[in-house]
């Protein structure tokens, strides 16, 4: 249960769609110069995110990962399909929309009218496909656990573009500079919000893991990363001769 | 020269500056952000998209009178799926280390509206030729905002290029930190990439009025 609540106030607040990964971010722009369009993108947005994500950890989990497929016997616990994930997972999300849109417009007709074009357009919003493979790089464990991202990370990129929409309406009569007008000043809003919402980063744990996550972004972070990897190239180096050399 | 006549010149230039598919176009903003902190992963995904949306649009183009226009998104989807696993394999292959730092972000050039915007805009109604130079022509427009920003973030927020230390070290205090200079934290995190980009426009918008908006 608790992690259940971990990853929903995470993904909402701290890693943020908008304004830590910076997904969705055409359709953000510009559909936000209204908040009542606004609001309908977003319901759409976590809708799709709630039906697209576990479907996808489905996929992942019995089809894609390396030595999913052991299901079907033991001699295919080798074979790793990772990389038809693209294909995949834009073919489910295309095909899920498509149907959420003929469901929609069975079942409720004034929902269709009011999302009009949206729907058919968040096939291509990279919101979807990024909570999907963020999932996957993310290695989520469970159906539940999958289903609560999904439907966390959509709220979340829904009170972005909530609160950039309110600020633009209101912003309409502030004195902007011309060149700045429109795109400009909605470029450099959001990136104010994203250092106010970096102040969600010690919410989860309190003191220490909340300097860590300032490390994360520092330059020796970085270093880190590369040596560790470089440590994982070498080590699978190493395995491979032992390979060459089992064969001689 | 004979070879690219003024019209296909312009195809290739104007999506440099005055019709940017970052700045003016608002397209592929996505992948423009979060992978800048250094300007390695931003020439490589700026060349990652120069392949997709080049040989992609000359795939749409030669197939522009075949495809259905029930399922054209389908096939748009397809072709740049396909050619994007193919970069990811590339870069897996030769360059594990800068492929783990740009992570889903390759795969997310599926849905860089960029590629699909250029598809529906241009590659459906010309010749594999001009469709060509066209997505050369965008793809570089988009490479140049992210060099640029990969260019400032990486140099004041680590104080380095391409991994080069510019500065002289920070840690042992030599070169320009000697002089009591510290890189700006600021640079690194993401919101920084947002500011950079608006500062683009406001130079950028400066200088040509015609592209302000009008309320």
């Amino acid at each position: 249960m608790l992690e259940h609540i971990e990853l929903f106030f995470k993904s909402i607040f701290i890693d943020n769609m908008v304004f830590a990964v910076f997904l969705g971010m055409c359709s953000y722009l510009a559909v936000s110069k209204k908040v009542a369009t606004a609001v309908g993108l977003g319901a759409a947005v976590i809708f799709v995110l709630a039906v697209t994500v576990p479907l996808n950890w489905l996929l992942d989990q019995y089809l894609l990962r390396d030595g999913a497929l052991v299901w079907l016997g033991p001699e295919y616990a080798d074979y790793n399909l990772s990389f038809l994930s693209f294909i995949l997972f834009i073919a489910t999300i295309a095909t899920m929309v498509q149907l959420v849109e003929i469901v929609v417009e069975k079942f409720s007709p004034a929902l269709y009218n009011s999302l009009g074009i949206f729907l058919p357009l968040i096939a291509v919003n990279c919101a979807i496909l990024g909570g999907s493979l963020f999932m996957q790089s993310r290695e989520i464990e469970t159906l539940g656990l999958a289903f609560n991202y999904g439907v966390s990370s959509g709220i979340g990129w829904f009170l972005a573009i909530l609160a950039i929409a309110a600020i633009r309406e209101k912003i309409r009569y502030s004195n902007v500079p011309a060149p700045l007008r429109g795109l400009g000043i909605t470029f450099i809003i959001t990136g104010l919000m994203g250092i106010g919402f970096q102040s969600f980063g010690g919410m989860l744990t309190g003191g220490d893991e909340a300097t860590a996550a300032v490390e994360e972004t520092t330059a020796e972070k970085i270093e880190e990363n590369k040596t560790k990897v470089k440590e994982e190239i070498d080590e699978k180096e190493i395995s491979f001769n032992d390979l060459i050399k089992e064969e001689e | 020269m004979a070879l690219l006549s003024k019209k296909d010149t312009n195809l290739i230039l104007d999506p440099l500056a005055d019709n940017n598919p970052i700045t003016i176009q608002v397209l592929g903003i996505c992948s423009a952000l979060a992978i800048t902190a250094e300007l390695q992963a931003s020439v490589v995904m700026a060349i990652s998209v120069l392949f997709v949306l080049g040989v992609g649009n000359v795939v749409i183009s030669l197939l522009r009178n075949i495809i259905p226009t029930k399922i054209r998104i389908i096939v748009q989807l397809i072709v740049v799926a396909t050619l994007v696993i193919i970069v990811d394999q590339v870069l897996k292959a030769f360059a594990y280390e800068l492929s783990k730092t740009l992570s889903v972000f390759v795969g997310l050039i599926i849905t860089n509206c960029i590629i699909m915007g250029r598809f529906e805009a241009f590659a459906l109604g010309n010749g594999p030729w001009k469709a060509f130079l066209d997505g050369i022509g965008n793809a570089l427009g988009y490479g140049i905002i992210l060099i640029i920003v990969g260019f400032f973030r990486e140099l004041l927020g680590s104080g380095t290029l391409f991994g080069f230390k510019v500065f002289g070290d920070p840690v042992t205090r030599t070169g320009l930190y000697a002089t009591g200079y510290e890189n700006n934290g600021f640079m690194i995190i993401p919101p920084a990439a947002l500011i950079v980009v608006g500062i683009i426009i406001w130079v950028q918008r400066s200088r040509n009025r015609a592209l302000i908006e009008e309320n």
